[in-house]
């Protein structure tokens, strides 16, 4: 038990360092500003109701050159959640049948595993996506041209329904109101180099939490008589969650922030759509701050997310 | 880290700039760049027959000799310059936070950026228009067959708005696709990605003559979508500095218009007696002082670079690699646009 002199003492200096950090951050921002203004750079969020009159390639909600800069920053984030949420989906899948491939009994499907895990997590994952992206542009046919998979086709211009003969592209936007259903290489490109480079560090923290299992859990599952599946789903994985569900969370946040490399091939995600809006209005802070603060929250929310996931996982004693 | 946090270094750099929270600026450039010896130039990442460096790292280009023209003008010397390359996105910001003296860089002069950035605008040194580049074989001979098309284009430019409005204005409902370096961008157009790529008709033209395999199965479509004046930009609030850029790119237009050539500028200046030209070059009356420089300001630079034809003619020019007609950069009285205000 302490004192309550010591309890004071310790909550003031708290409090001071606390005063310090507004102080300082408070100078900071105002010393920005005014010497922003001395330069007559003009500052401040009201631009984010100014008409940003530039068009955005892929949008998930309507949006036009006359719409305000910050529906073009949420059509930004929109972009961002539509690539990052079925990102960690998938990722997660592909990591934990990576994963468990690497414990496989089978030499060839370990081996195989294996190198998946080293060639992807190795590699920058920039140069991954380029390489997608160019090999995707590079060997799909002419929009011309396109190869049917069933009701789908395929060319440079993406993924899409196949439309009705006749009718041209234009005017299926035009129809459908400026959205056409269909998935751009940009789109695709992004997508897959995320979800192989996550998966490949998802499989190692899968195979990690696994190979953490005591082998005497395994065995004496097996002596009950429960099947190979019954032991995993039962057995093994329960208490491999504890341990694999925080590195996990680390990988989903990785995967949210690394998808601001779309910038690189042409996705219009947030931090694409924040750079012409940074340019077109010259608000050059600002724009950084709404980037910051977007993935702040985004990390933040899936942080919490995934802390009650391992709430449900951690042990419960009974 | 990727270059996609090139604008996040360059706000944190500008932010720091701020916070040293230096006196302004006012009539220092000129003799920061006198007392450092060196002039700082802010040029593009690479854009051939404006501003690019070869392979043993020599910068060449119409935006590099105006660089060069300034140093000889201010520092006696074409050489003492330091050539920063800057992705359009960073651009505003190097010059703003004081990395760069003068910002000559393929760019537009717009009111936004004359009127909220803290900038100001010199002389025009190219007037360009924003135009379309596709292969020869889509068939497509007007800009106005893009409906429905995807059009690869830089970010960080007035290329993107220029083509919203394009698309807005002849109801083409153009699809954008975005890249950050223009390496990517023309790498996704000839790679078929896009029907068109789209920036300044001289960056067209140097794109063409620079990625394509074979130049003639491309061509730049005849209409011109937008004006695009360019010129060098200072920081706005050193008026001595601003005018030393505008009038220097002012007086090697007005020594194209005189016949002063750098062949001939030494002959000329012992012999010639026209007034205009003995006070182009410093033996009448004296104009260097009054820019806070000597008499022989304009003599030197035209020496190095050339009067603006031959600016012109050497990096953009017909007989050039990128075979740009001179057309509105002629001269006022040979056709063009281009008109210095008298150097008296």
């Amino acid at each position: 038990m302490r004192d309550p002199g010591t309890r004071w003492r310790s909550l003031l200096y708290q409090a001071l360092v606390l005063a310090a950090l507004l102080a300082l951050l408070f100078w900071l921002a105002h010393n920005t500003r005014e010497q922003m203004q001395a330069r007559s750079i003009h500052s401040g969020f009201d631009f984010l109701l100014d008409r940003a009159g530039f068009d955005i390639g892929e949008s998930l909600i309507p949006y036009n050159a006359d719409a305000a800069y910050w529906r073009a920053f949420a059509v930004g984030l929109g972009n961002t959640v539509c690539v990052a949420l079925p990102g960690v989906l998938l990722a997660t899948l592909l990591g934990t049948a990576i994963g468990l491939g690497r414990l496989a009994r089978n030499v060839l499907l370990r081996a195989l595993c294996g190198v998946y895990v080293e060639l992807l997590r190795n590699i920058p994952l920039l140069l991954q996506l380029l390489f997608w992206y160019l090999l995707s542009t590079r060997i799909l046919p002419d929009v011309a041209a396109p190869v049917q998979l069933g009701p789908l086709e395929l060319s440079k211009a993406g993924l899409s329904f196949i439309q009705t003969p006749g009718a041209t592209a234009a005017d299926a936007v035009d129809r459908a109101g400026g959205f056409a259903p269909s998935l751009s290489p940009e789109y695709l490109a992004l997508l897959f180099g995320l979800v192989t480079y996550t998966a490949s560090y998802i499989a190692e923290v899968v195979r990690a939490g696994i190979a953490s299992v005591p082998a005497g859990q395994r065995e004496a599952a097996q002596a009950l008589g429960l099947g190979a599946r019954q032991v995993l789903r039962l057995v093994t994985l329960p208490q491999a969650l504890r341990l694999i569900v925080p590195p996990l969370t680390n990988q989903y946040l990785n995967l949210i922030k690394n998808s601001s490399l779309a910038v690189a091939i042409g996705y219009p995600d947030l931090v694409s759509i924040s750079n012409t809006a940074l340019n077109q209005s010259g608000r050059a802070l600002e724009c950084m701050a709404v980037i910051v603060a977007v993935y702040l929250s985004l990390s933040l929310l899936t942080a919490l997310t995934m802390g009650l996931a391992n709430r449900r996982a951690a042990l419960r004693a009974r | 880290m990727p270059k996609s946090f090139i604008p996040f270094l360059t706000a944190i750099a500008l932010l720091a700039s701020l916070l040293g929270a230096t006196p302004a600026f006012a009539g220092k450039t000129l003799d920061a760049i006198k007392a450092r010896g060196q002039l700082v130039c802010g040029v593009s990442t690479g854009v051939p027959g404006f501003s690019a460096a070869d392979s043993s790292g020599t910068w060449t280009g119409m935006d590099v000799d105006i660089c060069r023209a300034i140093a000889a003008a201010t520092l006696g010397d074409a050489d003492k310059v330091k050539y920063v390359p800057l992705v359009s996105q960073a651009r505003f910001s190097a010059l703003q936070s004081g990395e760069v003296d003068l910002l000559s860089r393929n760019t537009t002069f717009t009111l936004t950026r004359d009127a909220s950035l803290g900038l100001s605008q010199t002389a025009v040194v190219y007037y360009d228009g924003q135009g379309f580049l596709v292969p020869v074989k889509s068939k497509i001979r007007s800009a106005r067959q893009l409906k429905g098309l995807t059009v690869c284009v830089q970010a960080g430019t007035t290329t993107e708005k220029n083509l919203t409005d394009f698309s807005k204005s002849q109801n083409l409902n153009i699809k954008p696709v975005v890249f950050e370096k223009i390496e990517a961008a023309e790498g996704a157009y000839f790679s078929g990605r896009c029907a068109a790529y789209s920036t300044d008709a001289s960056g067209l033209a140097s794109t063409r003559n620079k990625v394509a395999k074979n130049p003639a199965d491309h061509q730049i479509l005849p209409e011109l979508i937008s004006k695009e004046p360019l010129g060098p930009m200072v920081r706005r609030g050193d008026e001595d500095w601003t005018a030393v850029v505008k009038w220097t790119v002012y007086g090697l237009l007005e020594a194209e218009e005189n016949g002063i050539t750098a062949a001939n500028v030494d002959t000329l200046k012992a012999n010639s007696k026209d007034p205009v030209v003995a006070r182009l070059l410093g033996t009448g009356d004296d104009t260097g002082k009054l820019l806070g420089l000597d008499k022989d300001w304009l003599a030197r630079a035209i020496k190095v670079t050339g009067n603006y034809g031959e600016i012109f003619e050497r990096n953009v020019g017909p007989h050039s690699a990128l075979q740009l007609p001179r057309g509105l950069n002629n001269l006022w009285n040979k056709g063009g646009i281009q008109y210095a205000p008298p150097l008296r």
